[in-house]
This record gives structure tokens, sequence and C-alpha cells, in this order.
């Protein structure tokens, strides 16, 4: 099994937390059964408050907001282990969305541990 | 890590190696070949025998292909008596996956599959060698550290992920067809390899009726490919071209891969196209197409893939069932919509339009805006002599 993160951008709203579904914060209670019932595992996940509460650090310069500023931010990221790509694919679309989506990448770090 | 990833790497390259020779041989057992006079029977007998044999002497070096990514143990398909097509299967479906670019699709598949060395590649997309290889290293690193499986798709993703393969190897054969610069109009190896491939999936997939669609499609490009231009190398329109000289034989079997198609169930993409190439290869000339039947089938194809190029050929389709004066107002409609702009067939079919109704003025003016959209010697010597004609 390889391991990938999955991104989860999502169009924030003035409400922030408050302002998600409670059906979507009950589907992702749910998620991490529904992988392993699909083969796979959840290692590890977090959930990020809003963009606006970010510190972007450059350098030495300290600015407000997220480093990257886009229509969608990053608003949590999970770890999965699964079979290869068409495998974690299959994972990564049973994410509830509200509005926006997510992107899979593969992880460096087991590669690491393997090859010593 | 690097030595992890250089380890993949390296037997990525094995694996391409094996590749190479084991396909190479099976294209060169099916080209041999030729066109059969029964396609059907020759299909399901001579061609799956002659591919597996070729496949067959291969066979130790087509076992190295595993060395790609191989799926863990319980998830590989039962093995059938004849596990080698499996392997050329799954590495077709490995580089045209959707996670990979498209143009890395068609560079994987002519590399990989076709075994073309990269040289040749890099000039069919008119990019430098390096440029080439090291788009070809990027999408084979991908294709290892983010595991892209070397695996048939199961049964609920192969229609949408042979629909992807489909389109890389008439893309191959479009590219083949009017290189989009240059001065060959037509690029018959591209072409050809396009048909093998075509060929190879529907001996492999005999289910799958869009394959069938496909090779049928390609089968009609190649009958008619020598008389798309002069002997000087000019373009020379469908109307004007000498059909006596059509490939009679690759049209048969085209007609006959799309009646099959049809019968088969609603018609795809790939069969729709196919019924509207035969339609015109079938025709005696010109003037006596089924112009009414080719403006129906390009309305389901529409209605099936709804893009404006397909609009495009059903307003000229149009302007031959009705005239010009019923076509112009969907093709200056077609001129206006920004997914078609710089695509020089807007404005030459519009400057045809405009000729045909009389009104030279315009039509010179928008023969001149496509000759500035086009760089293929061949097409621009058919407009700037349209656009001569047109006093311009």
């Amino acid at each position: 099994m390889a391991q990938y993160a999955v991104l989860i951008f999502e169009r924030e709203t003035p409400g922030g937390v408050a302002d998600i579904p409670p059906e979507v914060l009950e589907a992702h209670g749910a998620l991490p059964d529904r992988i392993v019932e699909a083969g796979g595992r959840t290692v590890a996940g977090l959930a990020l408050e809003p963009a606006a509460t970010a510190t972007a650090i450059r350098g030495d310069l300290v600015t407000d907001g997220p480093f990257i500023e886009s229509k969608e931010a990053l608003a949590g990221v999970f770890v999965i282990e699964a079979r290869d790509l068409d495998h974690a694919i299959e994972l990564a679309k049973m994410t509830p969305i509200v509005d926006g989506g997510v992107e899979v990448r593969p992880l460096l770090g087991f590669e690491i541990v393997e090859a010593g | 890590m690097l030595a992890a990833t250089a380890r993949v790497t390296r037997d990525l390259d094995v694996a391409e190696e094996c590749v190479q020779e084991a396909y190479v041989a099976a294209l060169g057992a099916w080209t041999r070949d030729g066109v059969p006079d029964r396609p059907g029977a020759w299909l399901t007998t001579a061609a799956r025998r002659n591919a597996l044999n070729a496949l067959r002497r291969a066979r130790t070096l087509a076992a190295k292909l595993p060395l790609l990514i191989e799926p863990e143990a319980e998830e590989m398909p039962a093995t059938d008596e004849d596990p080698i097509p499996d392997d050329r299967l799954r590495l077709i479906f490995t580089c045209c996956h959707p996670a990979l670019a498209r143009e890395a699709q068609v560079a994987l598949t002519l590399r990989l599959v076709c075994g073309v060395a990269t040289g040749d590649v890099a000039s069919a997309f008119l990019v430098s060698e390096p440029t080439m290889a090291a788009r070809l290293t990027r999408a084979k690193k991908k294709i290892a550290v983010a595991r892209i499986p070397y695996t048939v798709p199961e049964a609920a993703q192969l229609p949408a992920r042979l629909d992807s393969v489909l389109t890389v190897v008439h893309l191959l054969a479009t590219t083949g067809h009017t290189a989009p610069s240059g001065d060959e109009l037509v690029r018959a190896e591209l072409l050809e390899r396009a048909l093998d491939l075509a060929r190879m999936l529907t001996v492999l997939l005999p289910q799958h009726m869009e394959a069938q669609g496909l090779l049928a499609l390609l089968l009609v490009h190649h009958a008619r490919r020598d008389e798309r231009t002069d002997d000087d190398g000019r373009l020379v329109l469908l109307a004007d071209q000498d059909r006596s000289r059509w490939g009679r034989a690759a049209i048969a079997e085209a007609h006959e891969l799309v009646d099959a198609a049809l019968r088969a169930g609603p018609p795809g993409r790939f069969t729709l196209q196919a019924a509207i190439a035969a339609l015109h290869a079938q025709a005696p000339s010109w003037e006596q197409t089924d112009w009414p039947q080719i403006v129906t089938l390009y309305g389901e194809l529409l209605a099936l893939w709804p893009s404006p190029v397909v609009a495009l050929n059903r307003a000229i389709a149009v302007s031959m069932a009705d005239g010009p004066r019923a076509a112009l107002p969907e093709i200056e409609a077609l001129a206006r919509d920004e997914r078609l702009a710089g695509y020089r067939y807007v404005p030459a079919a519009r400057a045809d339009m405009l000729r045909r109704l009389g009104r030279s003025g315009e039509a010179a003016d928008a023969y001149r805006e496509a000759l500035a959209l086009t760089a293929n010697r061949a097409e621009r010597a058919f407009l700037e002599a349209r656009l001569a004609e047109c006093g311009g």
C-alpha cells in the first residue's frame, strides 16, 4: 500500500466552519469507516481554520493571510493508504465537498523509510 | 529515496525496451497482412492468431512488463489462456491514464506502445528532441511516483477510460492526417500507427463497439489518404478527389464495421463520425452524397458531443443539403464563439459560403483571415487560389 495526501480545497464562506452543512460534517465523521470498507485506510486527518486566520512568512517578512491566495482555500488534509493511484482516486472521491474539490498527491515518506 | 526512485525508473526503462521489441513485432505482423477481404472473419481468427504468435515469441520480454507498476497480488485479474494481450492493453491504459496530461498520453503511447523513437515522436509534435525526452521522463516519473496502476480498468470505469484511449489514438491519426504545419499534408506513418492501435483494440476489446467505430473512421481516412494531395503536394478537396483511386477494400471494411457498431446499440461519437465518413466514402460524387443523412448524423453527434467543431461540420453539411444561405447564419454565429477563436476552418468555411453566394469582396476578406491562421503549405496554396478567384 502507498500513502497519499488528499488536500481539500473549498470556497470559503463568511461564517467559516459554522456554515458547513451538518450533513457534510457528519459525512466527514463517517469517512474513515467508508475508506476501510473500500479497502483503504485513513492514516491521519486535519481540518484547518479559515484562510483569514493564516499568517504567511517569507524570509523575515511576516504578513496576514495564506501563502497562496486562491478562490478555493486549503481547508483540510488527510492521509490515506491505497493500493495505487486508481484506488486513491476512488477513495478521495468519497470526500464530502460543499463547493470545491480535492487534490491527491503521493507522499514521499514511506519511500524514505523503505530505502533506509 | 533517490535510490528507490532510480530503481523504479531503471525498471521502467528496461520494460520500455521490452515493450518496443515485443510490440514492434506484433505491429509488423498486422501491417504485413494488410486489409483482408472478409474483415470480420479475419479479425476473429487470423489477426488474433498472428498477433498472439508475434506476442508469444516475445513472451519472455513481455514478462518483464509488470516491472512498471505491478498491482498488488490480490488485485491481479484471474489469468485466462491468453495473458499476453492483457499486458498490451494494460500498457495502453497506463499510457492514457487521465492523471497524465493529454500531450504526455499521446507521446507515451507512441513511445512505449508503438516503439517510435523519441526523436521521431518529437518531430511528429514539432518540438525538439530534448523537450520531448523531458516530457516523457516527467510522465514516466509520475507513473512511478504516483503509482499509476498497470491494469485494465474495472468494468465500471472501462467505458470512460477507453474513451480516453480512443481519443489518444484518434489524435495520433489526425496529427498524421493534417499536420498543423510543415510541408507534408499527410504523415503516413502516424496514421498507420494509429490504425494498428485501433485494430489491436478491436481485437482485444471486441465487445466495445466504439473501438470498431474508431477503426472504421481511421480506415476511411486511410483509404482517401493518397488522394488528399495532388502530385505537387497541393490540397485536393473531398469534392474534387478522384474517387476511383480511393482504397475500396478499406472503405468496404469500414462500412462493415460501422454497420456492426450501429446494430449493436446507440452509437458513440467515434461510430457516428465513422458513419459520416463512410457515407462520404460510398457516395459516387460530392454532389451525390446523401447530405440530409449526413446532417442528421452530425445532429446526433452534436447531441452526444457538444463541440463547436462538430457544429461547424454540421453547418457545412447543411450548406450542401439546403444551400449556403441556410448555413451562413450558423457559421457566422460560430465565428463569434470564442472557443473557436483562431481556428482556421471557421473563416475558411465562411469564405466558402460567401463565395458560393457571389459575395466576392466579403469572401476575399474571409480567405485572408483564414490564410493568416494557416501554416500548412498545402492548405495555404488552396486558400490563395480561392482568394485569387474572388479577385483578392
